[in-house]
């Protein structure tokens, strides 16, 4: 590019190189870019991964061979009415010809007898307790698609008896049975996904009005003396603790110190200790405490004193000044920070492996004082499995950890944002 | 104290401080009971931490520390134990920058009546409120719209509607009108003059012009030194203190 517009004089006091300037702002650009593109991509990659391992291929084989257990072989397993099912069910536990015993069924009906069970249901029991269909090899998603060739081939060959089916592992029964051990494929998410939810609404319910009252008063109330100077570098640096010292303080205090509590035995309650959902709902709410507290004073100092100083003009009390001007107008701000702390909380998976969580469970978490588990702790278990099949609900489940991390802030944002509306509209 | 009365203020030996800084220099003045006295003097001279004195607005800011006297009433309202609580309802500001509250325009009127407990007809003080500042028939037909979707003139009267709301005897006022344009300033002014049969006004203005106009007296102030108070004329045609002549005149400030 040439220089335009040159005079003679300016050569001596300018050099005004538009086009070395614009190349070097073009370079920067170019790295920028190149930055988002990483960053895009590594998150490109990890939703791919993680769907890769959700589907594929599985090859089912049965224990037992339905013509061994079936009264009428002739007939498919599916063909079987329910009466005809409860009956199969029955007298194979009294013939005592497979795994299913007197006893084992009797665990079994101490839920529901099989009289009121669906045909789906008891076909489903049938397949696990009688026949023990078992998954005997699974594969990911781009194996099945690139080498299905070759799987088919190899269940020929090596499972003969077998039968090759594609599988989806993030299914409807996925979420609501309860944990089971044993196999991958019958384990599910139900038990993780409430004990999640409990732990995040007694986590919000602790923080939420502590960290507000705190900001609030930090904010409006104290002034700049040595002690609440004190305070404020702590609260900071608390935001930047690992997170399992917060499983640390929650086990001494919460599990330990104040196990009457949280286990119940106060009010009543047996059999359980201090490792519960209420300690774990405790020691997340103090882990996001700082986050809600500093995003909600971020929040009030953005109001600006003009707003304060026109509600004491008139003759308002602080506290007037706070609930009727304060607050309002920063409650959208003081929301997308309890966002924040709720993020934090629904992933955090030390501080519960400290507190105790149960890497088993199969009863829900039903109430305060109920043995937990969580969606992070439930992967992290899974994850650590030897047997492969695992990985695939490792996978699942952190799908699921996800789409409910993003149904959350989606209701949180909402929210949020309806309250913004109302406030602009003033 | 009696809303009916429209009392002055009596200063006795006010010094003002932020933190080190000296702010107002041992100040003794008698603001009359319904007159506009303007403060004038250049950028940074006091007269604006002055003011925010007046009503113990000066608490809000953590340095400030005021010693002296601010009789109001035979009261000084920095003893023990008045409340500046108590104080700002009987003595209003009005503010440079128009700050009305994100409320709808009857609620900026009607919530600082609420707040101080009025027994009466809301929707009437509301009315006569609005109607005392010249708005009314511009925001008649829409009370339950949010204020701040009023011009910078309108948000300023409104927010002289909202003090004189909870029917206060001073009014302060701090440059009311530097943010607005010239027919807002005007329509202000007007005001002052109808608003100063019911009220005590002090006002802060930089405007020369405007203080000239509207005041009965004017002072005077110079790095936190009233150098000159007497009635407007005098200060604008015949000051005393070579000072007050140089900056009316505009030799320096």
């Amino acid at each position: 590019m040439s220089e335009l517009f040159v005079r003679d004089n300016d050569q001596v006091d300018f050099a005004p190189n538009v086009a070395g300037r614009k190349a070097r702002a073009g370079l920067w650009n170019v790295i920028f870019l190149a930055a988002t593109l990483v960053g895009v991509l590594s998150l490109v990659a990890l939703v791919t991964s993680l769907l890769d391992s959700c589907f594929g291929y599985v090859i089912v084989q049965d224990a037992y061979a339905w013509a061994d257990v079936a009264t009428d072989p002739t007939k498919k397993l599916e063909d079987l009415s329910q009466t005809e099912l409860v009956t199969l069910i029955r007298s194979t536990a009294e013939a005592d010809l497979t795994d299913l015993t007197l006893g084992r069924l009797k665990f079994l009906e101490m839920d529901r007898t099989l009289e009121v069970r669906t045909s789906e249901d008891l076909r489903s029991l049938v397949r696990k307790e009688i026949l023990k269909s078992e998954i005997k090899k699974s594969w990911s998603l781009t194996e099945s698609l690139l080498q299905a060739n070759e799987i088919a081939n190899l269940q020929k060959s090596k499972y003969p008896e077998g039968q090759l089916a594609f599988r989806s592992w993030l299914t409807p029964n996925f979420l609501t049975q309860p944990q089971t051990g044993g196999k991958a494929e019958t384990n599910g998410l139900r038990g993780a996904i409430i004990g999640s939810m409990w732990i995040i609404l007694i986590a919000i319910v602790v923080a939420f009005p502590i960290g507000i009252g705190s900001a609030i008063y930090l904010e409006e109330y104290a002034t700049n003396n040595w002690l609440n100077r004190l305070i404020q570098t702590n609260i900071y640096n608390l935001a930047g603790v690992p997170s399992i010292i917060y499983g640390m303080l929650g086990l001494a205090v919460f599990v330990r110190l104040a196990e009457p509590l949280t286990s119940g035995s106060l009010f009543g309650v047996q059999d359980v200790n201090g490792r519960t959902v209420f300690s774990a709902g405790l020691t997340l709410g103090i882990l996001i405490l700082p986050i809600i507290i500093i995003n909600a004073q971020e929040a009030l100092k953005a109001i600006p004193n003009s707003l304060r100083y026109s509600s004491y003009g008139v003759g308002a009390t602080k506290w007037q000044t706070v609930w009727h001007h304060v607050i309002p107008a920063s409650l959208d701000r003081i929301l997308t920070g309890t966002v924040f702390g709720i993020s934090r909380a629904i992933g955090e998976t030390a501080p519960l492996v400290v507190i105790g969580a149960s890497a088993f469970l199969t009863l829900d978490p039903s109430g305060l004082f109920s043995k937990f588990t969580a969606l992070p702790i439930q992967i992290f278990t899974w994850s650590q499995m030897a047997v492969p099949e695992f990985k695939h609900t490792a996978a699942a489940a952190i799908i699921v950890l996800l789409v409910l991390l993003l149904g959350l802030n989606t209701v949180a944002i909402i929210f949020r944002n309806r309250i913004k509306q109302s406030k602009d509209a003033l | 104290m009696n809303p009916e009365t429209s009392a002055g203020l009596d200063l006795k030996g006010v010094n003002i401080f932020y933190g080190d800084f000296h702010a107002v220099h041992n100040l003794s003045m008698t603001f009359q009971s319904r007159e506009i006295t303007a403060l004038i003097g250049p950028s940074g001279c006091g007269k604006s931490t002055l003011l925010r004195s007046l009503n113990r607005m000066n608490d809000l800011i953590p340095s400030s520390r005021t010693e002296g006297e601010v009789i109001f009433h035979g009261k000084n309202i920095y003893d023990a134990d008045v409340d500046p609580v108590q104080v700002r309802r009987w003595i209003g500001m009005v503010f440079q920058k128009p700050n009305p509250f994100p409320k709808t325009i009857f609620e900026n009127v009607a919530w600082g009546a609420r707040i101080n407990g009025y027994k009466g007809d809301m929707e009437e003080l509301v009315v006569t409120s609005i109607q005392r500042v010249a708005l009314w028939d511009e925001v008649k037909d829409k009370l339950q719209k949010p204020a701040l979707a009023l011009s910078g003139g309108q948000q300023q009267r409104l927010c002289i509607a909202r003090t004189i709301a909870v029917k206060p005897e001073i009014i302060l006022m701090d440059e009311p009108t530097s943010a607005l344009d010239p027919i807002s300033t005007a329509k202000i002014e007007d005001l002052l003059d109808e608003l100063k049969k019911s009220y005590t006004i002090i006002i802060v203005t930089h405007n020369m012009q405007q203080a000239g106009r509207v005041s009965d007296k004017a002072a005077f102030m110079l790095t936190g030194v009233m150098e000159e108070f007497g009635p407007t004329d005098q200060i604008f045609f015949n000051p005393k203190n070579p000072k007050t002549e140089a900056y009316i005149s505009g030799r320096f400030g």
